[in-house]
């Protein structure tokens, strides 16, 4: 029997679900996506006009420490590979450096200790919301591309990485303005110790100003491009690849 | 002859005189193509900012102070499931929240353990980078009309004639009166209708001067970019985590506003309020008979 307030019941649940696929609808339309993703741009370009493109992120000092520093992402490469590489102490893991560069390298992990070192206290804030301090030891990026030579056609660098995450290879790239600041580092330890293998040992990137997802971690190669369209889906990383993050992660 | 006279000898009104006082009834002007445009452009911007921004609380569904916070860390408020019940978890207090926060169900009837439920969330499925895309797309909407509604304001005397109170009204008798009218549902009648009173006028501004301009603010500094330029503005807030925490709490207060002002549009004639939203014509509340 059909009661009043099955009926109301009914009706509402049947507003609510055409509702819904309306809603959903325009969020899968390609030109509403597109048009809300213009303003990724926009954000990109005002930050850069007003602010100060060398600003430095706060540094603080060791009593801010999180107590965790929480991982995210991949945690644990998969594959025979990368266990050797972590069961050796990563005495064979090589950090290649070519593309568009005059003087293409690949450096052991004993090398990259081996050259200057800055140490930063900083607040690593996730996409997702979180934020953790910590001490990162790490070579500015400045010097290993200077060691390159890297050639006056790159404008990015992309950070290839030995983590699959979900069905893809990780990968994430930056432009030559976070390349060269001076808090972007390649770091090789986490509070004093050696970079955990949670956090992308040994080896990960370090871009202050941005989201986490730009923290390329178990980083192998750094490869000098003078366009993001070939390396993967074109986007610029695993995520703006897959998931339409911003690739400008300002915020 | 003067401009007072006219042929007949008849003296007009005082020029300076001010015209006649509509009376109950009349169908005037009430609301500017400025505040009319800036209503409906943040009628729909608030919406998608809050159901947006809801979707992007998901991801982490935990609030902290301070400059940092992550799972590790102590929230001062966090909504989750345990067990089969959804829970809302503020310092130490524990409330149940099943059905609507921590766990629900989807419209398919699949349980769902995220923190707000699918109808109140942009999109409906979780989906922390479309949430994103809304969210920062639309705060360019939010911020940009803000300031030429802002500007505009200034320069036309709306904020100074309409909205900022006087001293008389702010009088806590005054204000007490106008709180004790609106309990009863007695809303200003005839002219008296013409201006916003009291409750409205510090409920508006609060709105304008103080919600929306923390809400950006609060945002901005969800920028690690922004923090790093500008490293002052976090500090005002305490912290990035902080700052989380109040950007949250603004959205709420948001809510509640957003939720009372519809209440009050309801109470006080809806045909007739948002007619006077879309035209700007409004027709006064009938003084009662004597």
């Amino acid at each position: 029997m059909i009661t009043r307030r099955k009926l109301i019941g009914s009706l509402a649940v049947g507003a609510g679900g055409v509702l819904l696929s309306g809603c959903n609808k325009i969020n899968a339309n390609p030109q509403v996506r597109s048009l809300l993703q213009s303003s990724e741009g926009l954000t990109m370009r005002a930050q850069r006009l007003i602010t100060d493109r060398s600003a430095l992120a706060r540094e603080f000092g060791a009593a801010d420490l999180s107590p965790v520093f929480r991982a995210n992402g991949t945690r644990q490469p998969a594959g025979s590979a990368y266990e050797g590489h972590r069961v050796a102490g990563f005495a064979d893991w090589r950090l290649v450096i070519d593309g568009l560069v005059a003087r293409p390298m690949a450096m052991s992990m004993a090398q990259i200790q081996a050259m200057p070192r800055r140490t930063q206290i900083t607040r690593h804030d996730c996409v997702e919301g979180w934020s953790a301090i910590g001490q990162w030891t790490g070579v500015p990026l400045k010097l290993l591309l200077d060691a390159a030579g890297l050639r006056s056609s790159a404008r990015y660098l992309i950070f290839h990485c030995a983590d699959r995450y979900a069905q893809a290879d990780y990968y994430e790239s930056i432009d030559l303005i976070d390349a060269f600041h001076p808090q972007t580092i390649m770091a090789w330890g986490l509070n004093g110790q050696p970079l955990p293998v949670a956090n992308g040992a040994p080896l990960r990137l370090r871009v202050e100003r941005q989201l986490g997802y730009k923290h390329a971690k178990y980083v192998q190669r750094i490869e000098a491009v003078d366009s993001l369209a070939t390396q993967g889906r074109g986007k610029g990383g695993y995520w703006e690849d897959y998931h339409d993050y911003a690739w400008y992660a300002g915020i | 002859m003067t401009d007072d006279e006219r042929e007949d000898g008849l003296a007009l009104p005082e020029p300076n005189a001010p015209p006649p006082l509509p009376r109950g009834g009349d169908l005037v002007s009430r609301h500017r193509l400025s505040t009319r445009l800036w209503h409906w452009t943040n009628a729909f911007t608030i919406f998608v900012m809050l159901m947006s921004g809801l979707m992007i609380f998901n991801a982490h569904p935990r609030l902290y102070w301070g400059q940092y916070g992550a799972n590790a860390d102590q929230p001062w408020m966090q909504i989750g499931s345990s067990g089969g019940r959804g829970v809302l978890i503020l310092g130490r207090e524990v409330y149940d929240t099943t059905g609507v926060l921590g766990l629900w169900k989807d419209p398919n009837g699949v349980e769902q353990r995220r923190a707000f439920p699918w109808w109140a969330t942009i999109p409906s499925t979780y989906s922390l980078s479309d949430a994103r895309l809304w969210h920062l797309f639309f705060a360019w909407v939010l911020a940009l009309a803000s300031t030429v509604y802002f500007v505009v304001s200034l320069i036309n005397q709306h904020l100074r004639r309409d909205l900022l109170p006087d001293m008389k009204e702010l009088h806590p008798r005054h204000i007490w009166h106008d709180i004790r009218d609106h309990l009863r549902l007695r809303f200003p009648k005839g002219a008296a209708a013409l201006r916003y009173n009291i409750l409205q006028k510090l409920a508006y501004l609060s709105v304008i001067l103080g919600l929306i301009p923390l809400l950006i603010l609060t945002g901005l500094t969800m920028s690690p970019g922004v923090n790093a330029a500008w490293p002052w503005l976090l500090d005002l807030f305490g912290g990035r985590q902080s700052a989380r925490s109040i950007h949250f709490l603004c959205a709420a207060a948001m809510l509640v506003f957003v939720l009372i002002h519809l209440l009050m549009v309801v109470l006080a004639g809806p045909f007739n309020e948002i007619r006077s939203m879309i035209t700007g014509r409004y027709r006064l509340p009938r003084e009662p008979r004597e």
